[in-house]
């Protein structure tokens, strides 16, 4: 973990060690593997675990993004790829984390559950920029459907990334952006 | 009587989609410009950022500002003069949109059965149509990309008029405040007051089709949307919900006459990525 200009340089998957140097606030750039999922794949991946099949994806220790791009134009790697809004997943997260999944790349807040459970298992939990999908595509270089081709745009994919933009929003010490930016510039009332 | 070819309609939904989604408006840079300058965060300032870079890199490498290229709602304004040739105006519409997303490379995000296998249709239709009859032998035709996370925002309020002018501004804060960083602020925020339940929602989402932050033509619907806007920014919730100041680019209220025992209010969030493109032909 290196860090230029206030930014810090990590890999993914995120080792132990550095998820505990992590702070909510700090911006961070990431590069190396990381996987897309949302709504529908997660719904996929809690409906195995429920009837024990193996699953087609294994969370434990991997970065989930939830993401789900517009098509590549041909020559690209991607099409537009930013942030969808992370609270939809937390009626599953708590249960990937117990499982081993260790950190999650979104927007918005999370569930009250969703926090004690990073504290528990020693998870993150980031945020891109939603809407700057157009950026935040630059940084991906590979791009392949590993899960759930038939979800199309829900399908899991792994990426490979270098510097991909974000900041960390719930550290594992239960440290919370979203709070701790409110309080700072709200006023009256 | 003047006849406007069906395939003229085609042409220009479907060009309309990739000018929305490609190009963010003039009066949204604008705004986020305006915003970057005073915002006081670092972090909000680092947001915004991002966003004018990514309104950049969208328009010159024709690439969708958002991976969400949204529900494409479509508002037709037809002139009562006016005779659509060539096709059945529902039919017509969809296929705007089908060749819009599907050639545009923008993302298909509609689900066929929404309550249960959720299949996408592939297309990104069924489109969402409202059409108006107008005076006039010309057919305006305005293209809204909207996306998911914002609108899941939207709300509606049946108020007791006692509630008034304070009840509005209390229930408008309040959603803005629940809502945080979930519907990709800073927002538009799109405000129905008057009509029915249906219309005062419709209001609402035709309150964002106006240039950000141009006022209400009525002093005193303006006066309430400064007075809403400012309330808002004052809630910390910053752009992306990261805190800071800019919580809202411009509230837009519209306002239409309601039933003596009711005051129905409706609140649209518009996420920054706000898409919409207009022609008339």
């Amino acid at each position: 973990m290196t860090m230029t200009e206030d930014i810090l340089n990590i890999k993914s998957p995120i080792e132990p060690d550095v998820i505990d140097k992590l702070t909510a606030g700090n911006r961070v750039l990431i590069s190396g593997v990381i996987y897309t999922a949302r709504d529908a794949a997660h719904k996929r991946i809690i409906d195995s675990m429920d009837s024990g099949e193996e699953l087609l994806f294994d969370p434990r220790g991997q970065t989930v993004y939830y993401a789900g791009p517009s098509p590549a134009r041909p020559g690209q790697v991607i099409g537009s790829i930013g942030p969808t809004t992370s609270g939809r997943m937390d009626a599953y997260t708590p249960r990937l984390l117990a499982y081993g999944l260790r950190a999650m790349i979104g927007k918005g807040n999370r569930s009250e559950a969703v926090r004690e459970a990073l504290v528990q298992y020693k998870g993150v939990y980031l945020v891109s920029v939603g809407g700057a999908a157009a950026l935040i595509a630059r940084s991906i270089k590979q791009a392949e459907v590993v899960a759930y081709e038939d979800l199309g745009p829900e399908a899991i994919r792994r990426l490979t990334v270098e510097d991909f933009p974000a900041i960390v929003a719930n550290d594992a010490f239960g440290g919370d952006v979203f709070e701790q930016g409110k309080a700072r510039y709200r006023r009256g009332r | 009587m003047r006849e406007i070819e069906a395939g003229e309609i085609i042409e220009a939904i479907a060009r309309l989609c990739h000018q929305a989604n490609y190009e963010l408006g003039e009066d949204v840079m604008a705004a986020l410009e305006k915003a970057e300058q005073t915002e006081e965060s670092p972090l909000g300032r680092a947001v915004l950022r991002e966003l004018l870079e990514n309104a950049q890199i969208a328009r010159e490498g024709l690439f969708p500002l958002c991976q969400d290229c949204g529900t494409a709602v479509i508002f037709l304004e037809v002139g009562q003069d006016s005779h659509i040739v060539g096709g059945e105006l529902h039919a017509v519409v969809e296929e705007g949109v089908r060749q819009g997303y599907t050639q545009g490379y923008l993302r298909k995000s509609m689900v066929r059965q929404p309550f249960s296998a959720r299949v996408n249709s592939g297309d990104n239709t069924p489109p969402v149509l409202h059409t108006d009859i107008v005076p006039g032998d010309q057919i305006k035709v305005i293209v809204m990309s909207k996306g998911g996370g914002a609108e899941n925002m939207s709300r509606l309020a049946m108020l007791k008029p006692a509630q008034g002018r304070e009840g509005i501004i209390e229930t408008v804060v309040t959603a803005v405040d629940e809502a945080g960083g979930m519907p990709c602020p800073p927002l538009i925020i799109g405000v129905g007051i008057g009509g029915t339940a249906e219309m005062t929602m419709l209001l609402a989402k035709k309150s964002l089709l106006r240039p950000v932050g141009q006022p209400s033509s009525d002093p005193e619907t303006a006066e309430l949307e400064r007075d809403i806007l400012e309330r808002v920014n004052d809630l910390g919730i910053g752009p992306m919900g990261l805190g800071g100041r800019t919580t809202a680019l411009a509230v837009h209220a519209e306002v239409m006459p309601a039933h003596i025992a009711s005051l129905p209010l409706a609140v649209n969030f518009q996420c920054h990525s706000t898409r919409h493109r207009e022609t008339v032909l």
